[in-house]
């Protein structure tokens, strides 16, 4: 499989894992170990005096794997760049994943605070993978301001529904000049599989491995998935027939009468 | 004197920001604290002296997609 490189980083495996919703975290970092992730993303929350919870950072700090803050919980491009500063002196990394959904409901990004941060952030050195829109045009908008990939969206974060954005995606992927991570709505290892499959770079996926019965098998499912699906993507996958009508596979001659 | 910190009072014998957390037994590295909405870098917190009713803000990691 060819290399995925982000901002100089190379990559080598596809799939990009969050660490939300899993019942502990050493159930998370057993799905992260089993999923072969370089990327993990993480978020931030206040400190309680009185709140004596494992430490999640501990489980996740590995030199092979790359952090990636997100902003969740800020609702326009000034909270964020303020998340974004916050994040970087906490955890000494520029990578960041840019999220602004102020909708609680369906959690869609904002597409003009989203462009809004990016241009800054891109200004302030941050490595911006923003979170956005299935929109071809808006895709654009953020490459031209410096986003190191895009991560458009399969569905609403946290529904499993797969790529509802199918159409987007792939004229996303057709134009785009930076790597195409689908996120969000991922919910099967199919999915995953039909994304790359199409030609995204990657895939984030948090909740489908998280909740699943057993997410350190699921993990694994979903790193064959990924590296099924690219590998036929760089193979190059044979085109689909307009109509139902068969084309023989293998010779019609008749051989057993004369 | 007391302080507020993630919007609750504390009450502190600290002088400085740096001795404020380490009283806290907060570590130095995963966390990032804001004065006034601001980033206050880690290379000032031992400068940076508390005050009455200064308001902290801490943070950490969580999880997260």
């Amino acid at each position: 499989m060819e290399k995925l490189v982000i901002a100089g980083r190379e990559f080598r495996s596809r799939l990009f894992l969050g660490t939300g919703k899993f019942s502990s975290n050493d159930l998370m970092k057993r799905a992260i170990n089993a999923s072969g992730t370089e990327m993990v993303t993480l978020a931030m929350k206040r400190i309680e005096l009185d709140d004596k919870d494992d430490d999640m950072l501990q489980h996740i700090i590995n030199p092979n794997i790359q952090l990636l803050p997100n902003t969740s919980g800020v609702r326009n491009a000034e909270e964020a760049i303020f998340a974004a500063q916050l994040s970087r002196e906490a955890f000494g990394t520029n990578w960041l994943k840019l999220e602004i959904h102020p909708d609680p409901r369906y959690l869609l990004p904002d597409s003009t605070e989203t462009l809004k941060a990016t241009e800054q952030l891109v200004k302030m050195g941050f490595v911006v993978l923003p979170y956005c829109q299935a929109d071809p045009t808006l895709c654009k908008r953020l490459e031209e301001a410096g986003a190191a990939t895009v991560m458009p969206l399969g569905a609403p974060i946290g529904t499993n529904k797969g790529l509802q954005t199918r159409e987007f995606l792939r004229i996303i992927i057709e134009q785009s000049g930076v790597p195409v991570v689908v996120d969000a709505g991922i919910g099967a290892p199919s999915h995953a599989a039909e994304a790359m499959e199409m030609g995204a770079a990657a895939c984030l996926v948090n909740t489908a491995i998280a909740v699943a019965g057993n997410p350190e098998r699921m993990a694994i499912a979903f790193k064959q998935a990924v590296e099924a699906g690219r590998m036929a993507y760089e193979s190059g996958l044979g085109l689909q027939a307009d109509s139902l009508v068969a084309e023989a596979s293998s010779p019609l001659t008749s051989f057993l009468n004369d | 004197m007391k302080v507020w910190l993630n919007n609750k009072e504390v009450e502190t014998d600290s002088i400085t920001v740096s001795q404020f957390l380490e009283e806290l037994l907060l570590p130095r590295y995963g966390i990032a604290v804001a004065l006034d909405n601001k980033l206050l870098p880690q290379g000032q917190w031992s400068e940076t002296l508390l005050y009455e009713g200064m308001r902290l803000v801490v943070i950490k990691a969580a999880c997260g997609g």
